[in-house]
């Protein structure tokens, strides 16, 4: 327990940078996702079709490979190579922007038929329905799925630990190399940093969720 | 496709016209791009001490592929990677089992433990889970890589799979019982049969996961497909990078996507034969 205590400094940078590519990450790809979900449930058959091609070929790209294109691979095509944070970051997005999509479009289509019926039926357009109707109601539904994909977003920092980044994982990583008699206290420390942000998420999913369905 | 059409009208001829419009557009745009991509990594590229790389789709950047050597590299990567999947599938299957049994047992000792358990497996990166496995246990790092990735996708699946026991009707339960079964045969006999066959996509999709997973093996030095590429370009040049890297994500598709189709296809038959 002293090396973690002894080290907390360290630890708590790498927490920091964690936090870091959990929320730029995070940002990246709702962004991402939210242009992919609007493609795939546009009235466009081609934009629909894009849409498809990008979550089925990205979802099924490992993470490793992504941020092994982004830190060993592009460096050699583009003339400067930016830090790596910002490099683990965008592989960060991209791998989670599909799930993000996935998570907005099954939100949108649990909405009831009749709910965009009716909003039709008085005169609004596309936009109007999606944006007055439809999405209010969707937020709800779309919530707590979100949520999990960020928990699994915040577990997945831990690659760009392999990739020169120092968050929570590569500390650990260089402390165990450290002091090789105290491994169980330094990783069981890193995992209860972890755990302080993926279990508040996940009871907080879990209390949205219960709430939704007595409004259903 | 039949909720799509919950958003709009069915397009008349003005509407179809744009969507066409649009079309095009967009295709051509993306073939634009995809060209300037391609223009660009065929640019030949100096480097800082004058050594001048040529073109990403110069001939001598893919000539490896003619030396059966990679090739054999290459196939030992997929078999490391998917023999540490196939285990860890099995591996996860079983714990995932336990772990939905042991949440809904009707002993508090037995529940509150496993739930406990459960919630902090599923909270904790994959890679931290290696790395203990591989320094406490010392193991070696194909049983960190199994045992992390059985553990972390067992608790999912146990996840999954409750939920599919919990949303069957009680009345299975209760006519389970009543026909004079005990509950742990009510259990696998009626309950869990059912809430396999409703949970199976889920279970499949995580599969899926487990075998992308399978190469964080690179960070803890697991031969497997990813380290492989490194390897390869360690010792034929980092100008064949890309070439390897692009090999790596084909197997990583070719396998994944197959995957994928036999969890549709055995999805349907089982939805198939559970109607009639």
């Amino acid at each position: 327990m002293e090396v973690l205590f002894d080290n907390m400094g360290a630890v708590l940078s790498g927490f920091l940078m964690t936090l870091r590519l959990l929320i730029f990450g995070g940002l990246g790809a709702m962004a991402i996702g939210l242009l992919v979900a609007t493609m795939r449930i546009s009235p466009v058959g081609s934009l629909r079709m894009f849409a498809t091609a990008y979550t089925e070929l990205v979802r099924n790209i490992p993470l490793t490979l992504l941020l092994f294109f982004m830190t060993f691979v592009l460096p050699l095509i583009v003339a400067e190579r930016p830090p790596y944070v910002i490099l683990a970051t965008i592989g960060l997005a991209i791998y989670t922007s599909p799930f993000v999509a996935e998570a907005l479009r099954s939100g949108i289509n649990g909405v009831p038929v009749g709910q965009a019926e009716a909003a039709r039926s008085i005169g609004l357009t596309f936009g109007q329905t999606l944006t007055l109707i439809v999405l209010p109601q969707a937020l709800r539904m779309v919530i707590p799925p979100l949520i999990n994909v960020f928990i699994a977003l915040t577990k997945n920092t831990s690659v760009a630990g392999g990739f020169f980044v120092t968050e929570l994982f590569l500390t650990a990583r260089t402390l165990t190399n450290q002091y090789g008699s105290a491994v169980i206290a330094i990783l069981a420390g890193v995992a209860v940093f972890y755990l302080v942000i993926t279990v508040p998420l996940g009871l907080i999913a879990g209390q949205i969720e219960k709430k939704v369905r007595v409004l259903r | 496709m039949s909720q799509a059409t919950v958003l709009y009208d069915a397009p008349g001829p003005k509407a179809r016209r744009r969507s066409l419009i649009i079309s095009v557009v967009g295709t051509l745009a993306l073939v634009g791009l995809l060209a300037w991509v391609v223009w660009i990594l065929g640019q030949p590229r100096v480097a800082a001490n004058g050594n001048e790389t040529p073109g990403t789709w110069d001939a001598s950047r893919w000539d490896v592929l003619g030396d059966p050597v990679v090739w054999e590299t290459v196939a030992r990567g997929a078999w490391f990677t998917i023999r540490a999947a196939a285990t860890a599938m099995v591996g996860a299957m079983i714990i995932g089992i336990l772990f939905a049994f042991g949440r809904l047992a009707e002993s508090k000792v037995i529940r509150i433990p496993v739930a406990i358990v459960l919630e902090f497996f599923r909270g904790m990166p994959v890679l931290l889970m290696m790395l203990f496995i591989l320094l406490v246990a010392a193991s070696g790092a194909f049983w960190a890589v199994v045992v992390a990735l059985a553990v972390y996708n067992g608790a999912i699946i146990g996840e999954a799979l409750r939920a599919g026991i919990v949303s069957l009707g009680k009345g299975q339960r209760e006519a389970g019982l009543s026909i004079g079964l005990t509950p742990v045969r009510t259990r696998l006999l009626i309950e869990f049969p059912q809430a396999f066959t409703q949970m199976l996509p889920v279970i499949i999709a995580q599969m899926v996961v487990l075998l992308k997973d399978t190469s964080l093996g690179y960070i803890v030095a697991y031969n497997e497909l990813a380290r492989t590429i490194q390897n390869l370009s360690n010792y034929y040049g980092n100008s064949y990078m890309f070439t390897f890297w692009l090999v790596a994500i084909t197997v990583y598709l070719l396998i994944n996507l197959s995957v994928s189709w036999i969890g549709r296809r055995t999805h349907r038959i089982a939805a198939k034969r559970s109607t009639r």
